[in-house]
């Protein structure tokens, strides 16, 4: 039997961070946790993982993104999920319909807060080709 | 310098020239206003006019002749009044009747002038009325920020309770859906952590009400001569089992009595706050020192932590309602953001107040000084 992925989780958020992390091992998954974009780039160099889930606003507004540009830089082929509360807290939507724009935030899946937990796990299972 | 606009509605055109010439020079001096007011004056001579006039948009000030041909200066007042325009209204009175008077007076006519006056007397009325205006006016904008305020409150308020409900929602689920074996130690940690959060959402609920009640002044104040070392000794004790738990050292300096008239509940409030806080953001092992003072009508508390400390720029932030200082080291720390706003209210009915000095991990120290009542 292979290990299961490993995904790193970032959010600043600690309770859902906690969440996440319980629900995605329930899930059959490893993780690493970062409770700041600076914590998880200090993780980067020395930890291997199969995907990314970042939040998208952590110390500055932009972390989210800027973490991701650097995860791709790691290696293009990691795929990035963010979340964000943009949604629900200012009305704003990013659209991320399109592959471009999506490849501008560097993320390649977007899903508001609060996150359901089917729609995550489908995400997973499609970005890392996952079989079920 | 301000001009509010003056219409004069008369059909002699002696009165019109005569308001124009006299007010046209006129200065009032406004305490609350910066500088003088000056006025700015436009004129009409028959009601149907005047309607027109004050349809383009109504003049601050309106002088308004009682005995107009055609539509009478009450009919005018009548239609004015029914807009509820921001303008006071001075009439015009040849033959002043006590009919008259109350009639305009119900119609909304803010002051007199009887036909014929005198230049001082048109000052008179006028700088009173525009005095009265302006203090209207500055009521009416102190109200509506008062409400933005509140409003801005509220929001940050919804928002504060919004997280941990969302905390404790997210670990229910998780227990619910058995994603956390329920019994399991992992269990006992989720049931540990929204318990945690629950305490948070209490403590800010309890913070609001003591806010509430200091600022809406219900709550009648119970001044009565007090020892303000029990009252902290007694906050310590409140303090002591979360301090022994992270060994840290609560000592108070001072007098062992040191009466004071003031309300034991307010005082309470204080000292609870000071010395919960210099754990709460204490180092383990770490120290408080609450030191008591007295310098004529004065009461000095000084808090002093050896804890995580503030830099220049957190201090500076701390005054706001709901700030939290927020960085690695207050990560853990639960506070609702509201304890320096309290302290620094009930100071204030003490005619006193708090100041902070700090610096970063070496620690903080409060000194509030309250003025004996």
């Amino acid at each position: 039997m292979t290990t299961p992925p490993t995904i790193l989780v970032v959010d600043d958020n600690p309770d859902f961070l906690e969440q996440m992390k319980l629900q995605l091992e329930a899930a059959g998954f490893q993780t690493v946790a970062a409770e700041s974009a600076q914590q998880a780039r200090e993780l980067l160099p020395t930890t291997d993982f199969a995907l990314a889930i970042c939040d998208l606003m952590m110390e500055h507004s932009d972390s989210g993104f800027t973490l991701a540009h650097a995860i791709k830089r790691k290696d293009p082929a990691i795929p990035v999920i963010m979340v964000t509360a943009v949604a629900s807290e200012a009305g704003v939507t990013i659209d991320a319909s399109s592959k471009g724009e999506r490849a501008w935030a560097g993320a390649d899946v977007i899903l508001d807060k609060p996150v359901r937990f089917e729609q995550l796990t489908r995400e997973i299972s499609r970005l890392l080709k996952l079989p079920h | 310098m301000e001009n509010l606009r003056v219409l004069v509605v008369d059909d002699e055109p002696g009165i019109r020239f005569g308001v124009t010439r006299v007010l046209q020079a006129f200065r009032v001096r406004v305490p609350e206003s910066d500088g003088d007011v000056g006025f700015a004056i436009s004129q009409a001579e028959s009601g149907e006019e005047a309607l027109s006039a004050l349809a383009e948009g109504g003049p601050d000030i309106l002088l308004l002749d009682h005995k107009l041909p055609g539509i009478s200066g009450l009919e005018v007042l009548e239609k004015v009044a029914v807009r509820d325009q921001d303008m006071l209204t001075i009439m015009i009175t040849a033959y002043a009747t006590i009919e008259t008077a109350v009639t305009a007076t119900k119609r909304g006519a803010y002051d007199f002038l009887a036909k014929p006056f005198t230049p001082e007397e048109l000052k008179a009325t006028i700088a009173k009325t525009a005095r009265h205006l302006l203090l209207r006016r500055e009521a009416k904008r102190l109200a509506e920020e008062k409400r933005q305020v509140r409003f801005q409150f509220i929001s940050v308020l919804a928002h504060e309770l919004k997280a941990p409900l969302a905390a404790v929602e997210g670990y229910l689920q998780l227990l619910r859906d058995h994603v956390v074996e329920p019994g399991s130690p992992k269990s006992d940690e989720v049931l540990g952590r929204s318990l945690l959060r629950i305490e948070g959402m209490r403590k800010l609920i309890g913070d609001i009400l003591d806010l509430t009640r200091i600022e809406s002044g219900q709550k009648k104040r119970e001044l009565g001569d007090v020892d303000v070392r029990e009252i902290a000794g007694r906050a310590i004790e409140t303090a002591q089992p979360a301090a022994r738990a992270r060994q840290i050292t609560i000592e108070v300096h001072g007098p062992d009595r040191l009466p004071m008239r003031a309300d034991p509940g307010e005082l309470e409030i204080i000292f609870n706050n000071l010395v919960s806080n210099a754990v709460k953001y204490n180092r383990d092992g770490g120290r408080v020192d609450v030191t008591l003072a007295q310098a004529d009508q004065t009461l000095v508390v000084r808090v002093a932590d050896t804890g995580i400390g503030m830099s220049p720029e957190e201090v500076g932030q701390l005054g706001g309602e709901f700030v939290r200082i927020k960085n690695a080291k207050t990560r853990n720390v639960m506070g609702s953001g509201l304890g320096l706003s309290i302290l620094k209210k009930l100071a204030a009915l003490y005619d006193g107040d708090v100041q902070v000095e700090s610096t970063p991990d070496v620690g903080t120290t409060f000194t509030v000084t309250l003025k004996r009542q």
